[in-house]
């Protein structure tokens, strides 16, 4: 047996790792956009932020692999401006994914904001305290179920991509192939052994961040969960 | 001194109504508005606190608050504000939540002590029954010095002995702060006993404003007291009928004639007065 390699593994968590930090700088400010907004157009934005949940990963990759080449004018300003291919690259990888996922980052965030108590919003202006300092000390820690359960739901959804990783990464060693397409190629040279040992991998590795999240849920329910 | 005169159309379940209410407060004086569920006395509030836009002018000493396009944060009005469901922060303990406002440790035990909650100053508010909730949420109102201190209802979900605690701790820092303290409340033995001027509002428009005894205590004719009621039931009990009322709090059995019982059904609103004859008063034993 040749000797295991973890890099797929390695670029899987770091795609994940990378990706969860965009959207959580992202998504906050938007999913709190979203929570508040009263404007008509927000069953549009709802509906755009929540397609890649129902889309095809081929048909996302597919655009994304059109939108993000060199030839088109979003690619090609990157390339020219940035000196970044956007697509068979890391960079394109992250991208993409940003958009794959963005819609799991979104949707707690946006129900966390949403079920915040109004008044202690406004008793923490009462306090003489600004918006900033209020999501930063009042909002957000009092939504952390929310907000732990998008980190996790957006960086699970991000390793365990495949559809649109494949078309827009391609499989490059080293550079684009994560766990889940290195495995789809184990499995078409027909070298069973390594695709188990790799799927039980994450199936594992899988399994103990859920568990994690559930765990650590629980505990906080128990703390924060009224007496009276 | 505080000068309110303010304008602003509510869409209500019936209807829209035109608050417009003008009103002047002197320095360290307790105002108490009372009205129909409906009449904008929260919206008056929350006008004041910054909380909702409004048209006309508020003025406190000489800073203008509101006037035209001029418009003062909530964070930067000098107002500590009390809200009927509490709100205090989840995520923080007893001393977190007043130690939030203002880092001020000596003015936080000194609000604590006053109240009597020091020893809870560690607990989160989910270990805490709803009379120490809201003596906390005092406290933190208190905590940024304000001069104006605004309270929505604020012992309506508490049970009549935590009421009176919590009305002397009130009347307490009311009087040691030197606030000029503006509460919305139904009670009127609250309003007596708390207020120095009252305000009567009733679709958005001052009814009366006035001394609490002048608005409270005015009875019909030659009445010397009348208490609303509703009947809940009549009973014939020999010759006699006897309704059971509720008055306030309290359920009381009086008995009607027989003319009376004609014209009276369950359910009927009814006030119940009394001037030919002294009514009995004894002093209530204590616990």
């Amino acid at each position: 047996m040749d000797e295991l390699n973890f890099t797929p593994f390695l670029l899987s968590f770091k795609l994940a790792f990378t990706v969860t930090i965009i959207l959580l700088v992202i998504g906050i400010p938007f999913a709190w956009y979203l929570s508040r907004t009263k404007s008509k157009i927000k069953p549009v934005i709802e509906a755009l932020t929540a397609l890649p949940i129902v889309l095809p990963p081929s048909v996302l990759g597919f655009y994304l692999l059109v939108i993000l080449s060199t030839s088109s004018p979003i690619g090609k300003f990157f390339w020219e401006y940035f000196n970044m291919k956007l697509v068979f690259s890391f960079e394109g990888l992250v991208v993409a994914s940003c958009i794959y996922s963005f819609p799991f980052m979104i949707q707690p965030l946006q129900n966390g904001f949403e079920n915040i108590d109004k008044n202690i919003i406004e008793a923490s202006y009462l306090s003489g305290k600004g918006p900033i300092m209020t999501l930063f000390k009042v909002i957000l820690p009092n939504m952390k179920d929310s907000l732990l359960t998008a980190i996790i739901i957006t960086f699970a959804h991000t390793v365990g991509e495949f559809g649109v990783v494949l078309m827009v990464g391609g499989s490059i060693p080293g550079k684009t192939e994560v766990a889940s397409v290195a495995i789809y190629d184990f499995v078409e040279m027909m070298d069973y052994e390594k695709a188990h040992i790799y799927s039980a991998i994450m199936l594992v590795i899988s399994f103990l961040v859920l568990f994690a999240v559930y765990f650590i849920n629980h505990k906080n329910k128990r703390k924060f969960n009224d007496v009276y | 001194m505080m000068y309110i005169n303010v304008r602003k159309t509510l869409h209500g379940s019936e209807g829209g109504i035109n608050l417009e209410c003008e009103f002047e407060l002197k320095h360290k004086e307790f105002l108490a508005i009372s009205g129909p569920s409906g009449s904008g006395k929260t919206t008056l509030l929350r006008i004041i606190a910054g909380l909702e836009k409004a048209e006309g002018i508020i003025k406190v000493d000489n800073e203008i608050w509101l006037e035209n396009k001029k418009f003062l944060s909530p964070q930067k009005r000098s107002i500590g504000f009390v809200f009927q469901d509490y709100a205090l922060f989840p995520n923080m303990n007893v001393l977190e939540n007043l130690l939030f406002v203002n880092k001020d440790q000596k003015l936080a035990k000194r609000l604590l002590e006053m109240t009597d909650i020091f020893q809870l100053k560690n607990r989160y508010p989910n270990m805490l029954s709803g009379g120490q909730k809201q003596r906390v949420a005092i406290c933190r109102a208190l905590m940024r010095k304000p001069k104006i201190l605004l309270l929505d209802e604020p012992f309506s979900a508490l049970d009549p002995d935590m009421r009176e605690k919590l009305q002397d701790d009130i009347a307490l820092l009311h009087k040691e702060f030197g606030l000029t303290t503006i509460m919305i409340s139904h009670s009127p033995s609250e309003i007596y006993k708390l207020s120095d001027k009252m305000i009567q509002l009733n679709k958005g428009k001052i009814e009366k404003i006035d001394t609490p005894s002048q608005v409270l205590l005015k009875t019909d004719t030659s009445e010397k007291f009348s208490l609303e009621g509703m009947i809940i039931d009549i009973i014939r009990a020999d010759i006699l009928n006897v309704a059971i009322v509720s008055i306030g709090n309290r359920i009381v059995e009086i008995v009607i004639s027989r003319n009376e019982n004609k014209n009276l059904k369950i359910g009927d609103k009814i006030i119940i007065s009394t001037k030919a004859f002294h009514p009995n008063i004894r002093k209530k034993e204590q616990k």
